[in-house]
């Protein structure tokens, strides 16, 4: 029994080098660039109107996305599937801990999405809408992840 | 082109379509959906130095997502050459507040005035780009995740900690929209 899941490992990933599996996610990340533009999560203004509860749009986007993928898993769950690369399908819990770093984490995270508008997916997304300046703030934003490296070891969790 | 593709999406199409990517994830090759850890990956391929936290096989756990990334960058530049470029639909309320606070250009999915090279060194919008990107790369590394990775990962799947960081996504956004943004635009 111990043996069976290093050998599934290996094999998914034999499998998931195969170029094709790239592929997948090249067009599903195409597609999610494409969603973001059509659903105007991307867009400064949309947020704006969001953080200042003048619309619903962004709580229904997100809520029923949270809902849609609930469902989908518990249905993932209940039929045992496996993935194409034939992995077993496994979704790893968050470590909880003290919780400091989400609170703060997210609370920092926060700030900077209503600066810029924009989340990491949307960043992205914006930089291929024609909004080039937003490589400085995608370079900020390594920037950011990197010097949150640096502090790591000194900060709390 | 049918207008399905050229036009914005009502919230109850946008939403299921974006939750959707999830199982779409799980399923192809059981990966998980969330964005930031990318720029953990683009750090841990690029910068110098040897800190513990980017010591890791970059190209074995986060390969897929640094494709599956540039193909919403593929996607955005797709979508907005499709159709005509139309003004965002916020509503009336937000408009007249954002006009309040001195922003006059709507068009476009983000103001000018603020998003431009030329606005990038005048204070609005050197806090808005760069100090904002800054804070979602420090924020989402301390986090462990943002929007896709917390708030419809996480919380889809009924994880404690998502919830205390989209609270905390919250908290950061009111206070930089009613205490920061008043002042900076």
């Amino acid at each position: 029994m111990t043996a069976k899941p290093q050998i599934e490992i290996a094999t998914s990933g034999n499998r998931e080098s195969k170029p094709v599996f790239y592929l997948v996610y090249l067009l599903l990340g195409t597609a999610f660039g494409i969603v973001l533009t059509r659903s105007e999560v991307l867009s400064w203004f949309r947020i704006q109107e969001m953080f200042r509860f003048q619309s619903f749009r962004m709580y229904g986007i997100i809520g029923s996305a949270i809902a849609t993928a609930a469902l989908s898993i518990a249905l993932i769950r209940k039929g045992a599937l496996k993935s194409a690369s034939g992995e077993t399908i496994s979704i790893p819990k968050k470590e909880l801990g003290r919780g400091v770093r989400y609170a703060l984490g997210g609370t920092i995270f926060g700030l900077g999405w209503a600066l810029t508008g924009a989340c990491p997916g949307p960043l992205f997304g914006l930089i291929g809408n024609g909004v080039s300046v937003m490589i400085v703030a995608v370079l900020s934003a390594l920037l950011g992840t990197w010097f949150y490296g640096l502090l790591r070891p000194r900060l709390p969790h | 082109m049918s207008t399905w593709l050229t036009a914005p999406w009502p919230w109850y199409v946008a939403g299921p379509i974006i939750g959707l990517f999830v199982p779409a994830l799980l399923l192809a090759g059981n990966k998980e959906f969330g964005i930031s850890s990318n720029l953990r990956h683009l750090c841990s391929a690029f910068a110098p130095g040897k800190l513990e936290y980017f010591c890791y096989d970059w190209r074995k756990s986060g390969l897929w997502n640094l494709v599956f990334l540039s193909g919403v960058l593929i996607g955005g530049f797709i979508a907005s050459h499709w159709g005509t470029p139309h003004d965002i639909a916020i509503s009336r309320e937000t408009r007249v507040a954002l006009i309040n606070l001195g922003i006059l250009d709507f068009s476009g999915v983000a103001p000018h005035e603020i998003f431009s090279w030329h606005a990038l060194l005048t204070l609005r919008g050197f806090v808005s780009v760069v100090l904002g990107g800054f804070l979602v790369g420090f924020g989402t590394a301390y986090a462990g995740g943002c929007t896709s990775g917390h708030a419809i990962s996480g919380l889809a799947n009924f994880e404690l900690p998502s919830l205390i960081a989209v609270l905390g996504f919250f908290a950061g956004g009111l206070a930089a929209t009613y205490f920061i943004l008043p002042h900076l635009l």
